[in-house]
């Protein structure tokens, strides 16, 4: 019976580390892969009313930017690897949310880059990483 | 109040016209001269008292204080009660319990509620409350607190509408508010007029965006800032905080408002913890003070007006306040991303109790507790000034100045940070309204680059002069166009309320049974 790996995705470095690691893991163990991309989202944050209403408007044009620059250029890389993928695109905190997706699609392990986008980011990013490991249910890996 | 801040703005005239010619007169005097002539026939429009209140009561009862006031107690009764019976609930859909995953990144309850909040909570809890206290005496706040509590289902039921008859276009923006129900909602119960009352609704919008929203927020944060740096010109504080405000609603800096808006609800916290530290310093001084809080409400305790006083500035304060009636919330909350009006309704009842329950309780109680107000030692009551038209301060302060004090009576360094939370409400609401009013501007003339930026110019313009004129013509102005909006507002409330009455039924129904669930 195959199984499935979740691995974390942002675009940085070291996300795309942890989605090669994935992919060879993915291949040995003949597994699903499923490319999880956050997009952190707080919905206890404070708008200003012109925000409330272009809100829905501007979910959408994220959401659009995800899928063109984000995943569709991954799917394309990983069309030739061999494995079987699927992408989850979604809002939340992230590390939340990958441990969310991983027992929806009732994985056997999440995959992880230590550090996301550089700067003020990567501590930011950095964190869930560790964040990952302490709060999921299955066995995590982060890829340096 | 009204007649109060009328006769003192009188005699500062008066004193103007007698110490120096017309010629010399000041840019901020001139400005004052002009606006208060200008605005005086509305004002007392809206301010006449019920005929043969004065009378019967011995004291004028603006007729519109009563008619907000009825409203709310038939929006309560109609609704049974449903800002008790809901509260539960509605904290519960503000927590996001029944949020559906798959709408993350959409707006949430939470933030409709604290981006709405942060246009109620502002100076009419910290300044008005004090006008109020330091005129209707403590018995004001029981009835503040009471047309707070009663204000909830007027607020219900406006929000409930503004979610239910918004706009939405194409492009995936929404707007919505009282002129969107008075057309669609009128139009779907074939009742006549709904045009005509969305007209006129946003024309007081746009007059009350200038005033409450604008001018008495510039007026009261060029006081407060005089208060801590000594006197200068207003029309300085009103050209820099116009730029800032131009330079956020013209400019688009968002990034402005975001951080004001982040820093807002962190000053409401702050503002109420320091009360309740205040409170518990005192501790053995609550007791007494709610006893003058009810004692004061069905007797006076001397105060100008009597027990009548009381409550009219009670009333009038907590409306002027959470803005419960008025319309202007069902802007805000008509963004929310929902399948079901009615739950924006519920989240949207907790905000008068936030504002005016909550933190209007708190700086009336420390007034009180901090005993800014004399009383007579021998009879108990309280000692009017001079004049005789508000009880007498311990250093004559009123307004933001008498709460200032209060606060920091306990803390001498709270001054401070009362300067800066008021300046700092003082912009977040003056953003709202400025969205407000600019709702109201585009639905008479419609949606347009141009068309908005002259709404937008006109505002930074009435930034200046309500920071240069004196607060008497200001505070009335202000008064007077909020409550036209609740005039019209609440007419198309009683016509609609079956509509959300349905709704409710509905959806509780739907609750019981278990076909609306809780996500999370």
């Amino acid at each position: 019976m195959s199984h499935t790996i979740v691995v974390g995705y942002d675009g940085s470095d070291s996300s795309l580390r942890a989605l090669d690691f994935a992919v060879d893991r993915a291949k040995s163990e003949k597994a699903e892969l499923v490319v999880a991309h956050v997009l952190e989202w707080s919905p206890y944050s404070f708008l200003t009313p012109t925000e409330l209403e272009e809100r829905h408007k501007r979910r959408t044009e994220e959401l659009e930017r995800a899928r063109k620059f984000v995943l569709e250029p991954l799917m394309k890389r990983l069309s030739d690897s061999g494995v079987k993928v699927a992408t989850e695109l979604r809002y939340g905190r992230s590390a939340d949310t990958l441990c969310e997706i991983a027992s929806e699609k009732k994985a056997s392990q999440i995959i992880v880059g230590r550090t996301g986008e550089g700067g003020l980011a990567a501590r930011l990013f950095g964190a869930v990483a560790g964040s990952v490991a302490q709060i999921a249910t299955v066995p995590v890996t982060i890829v340096p | 109040m009204t007649q109060f801040m009328k006769s003192a703005a009188l005699a500062a005239t008066g004193l103007v016209a007698a110490s120096a010619p017309a010629m010399a007169l000041t840019l901020d005097e001139k400005v004052n001269q002009v606006f208060a002539s200008a605005t005086g026939w509305f004002v007392n429009l809206i301010f006449s008292p019920f005929p043969g209140s004065e009378a019967l009561l011995g004291y004028a009862f603006p007729w519109i204080v009563l008619w907000l006031v009825v409203a709310a107690t038939i929006f309560t009764l109609y609704f049974g009660f449903v800002q008790f019976r809901a509260f539960p609930h509605s904290i519960s859909l503000v927590k996001g319990d029944y949020s559906d995953p798959n709408d993350a990144g959409e707006v949430s309850h939470f933030q409709a509620l604290a981006t709405a909040l942060s246009g109620t909570v502002g100076l009419g809890n910290i300044a008005g409350v004090a006008v109020a206290v330091g005129i209707g005496g403590p018995g004001a706040t029981f009835w503040m607190i009471l047309a707070g509590l009663m204000g909830m289902a007027s607020k219900f039921t406006e929000c409930t509408l503004g979610v239910k008859y918004r706009n939405e276009y194409p492009d995936g923006t929404v707007s919505g508010g009282p002129m969107y129900y008075m057309t669609k909602g009128f139009e779907e119960r074939g009742l006549p007029l709904g045009k005509f009352m969305a007209i006129l609704f946003s024309i007081f919008c746009i007059l009350g965006a200038l005033g409450g929203g604008n001018m008495f927020q510039a007026n009261q944060a060029h006081a407060q800032i005089t208060n801590v740096v000594g006197d200068y010109p207003g029309w300085i504080t009103g050209i820099i905080f116009a730029g800032i405000v131009f330079a956020v609603i013209v400019g688009g800096l968002q990034s402005i408002a975001k951080v004001t808006e982040k820093i807002v609800p962190i000053m409401g916290v702050l503002y109420v913890a320091t009360a309740i530290i205040i409170l518990l310093i005192n501790y053995d001084k609550i007791g007494w003070a709610f006893g003058q809080i009810f004692g004061g409400a069905f007797t006076g305790l001397g105060v100008a007006g009597g027990m009548v006083g009381a409550l009219i500035q009670g009333f009038k304060r907590a409306a002027f306040s959470n803005e419960a009636g008025v319309g202007s919330a069902a802007i805000a909350h008509s963004a929310v991303r929902t399948k079901e009006p009615i739950t924006e309704g519920y989240v949207s009842l907790l905000e008068p109790f936030i504002d005016t329950v909550v933190i209007c309780t708190m700086t009336a109680l420390v007034i009180i507790i901090t005993g800014q107000l004399v009383s007579d030692p021998t009879t108990g009551l309280y000692m009017l000034n001079e004049a005789g038209n508000a009880i007498q301060t311990i250093d004559g302060n009123s307004g933001v100045a008498l709460t200032s004090a209060a606060f920091s009576a306990s803390f001498g360094w709270f001054k401070y940070i009362l300067a800066i939370a008021v300046i700092l409400f003082a912009f977040s609401t003056m953003i709202s309204w400025s969205y407000y009013g600019l709702k109201a501007w585009t639905f008479l003339f419609g949606e347009g680059k141009n068309k908005e930026l002259v709404f937008k110019i006109i505002f930074c313009i009435f930034v200046v002069i309500g920071a240069a004129a004196s607060l008497g013509p200001v505070i009335d102005f202000s008064d007077a166009a909020i409550f036209a909006m609740a005039v019209v507002n609440i007419v198309a409330l009683y016509l609609l309320m079956p509509i959300v009455k349905r709704e409710m039924n509905s959806y509780m129904s739907r609750l019981k049974s278990g076909e609306i669930k809780k996500f999370h």
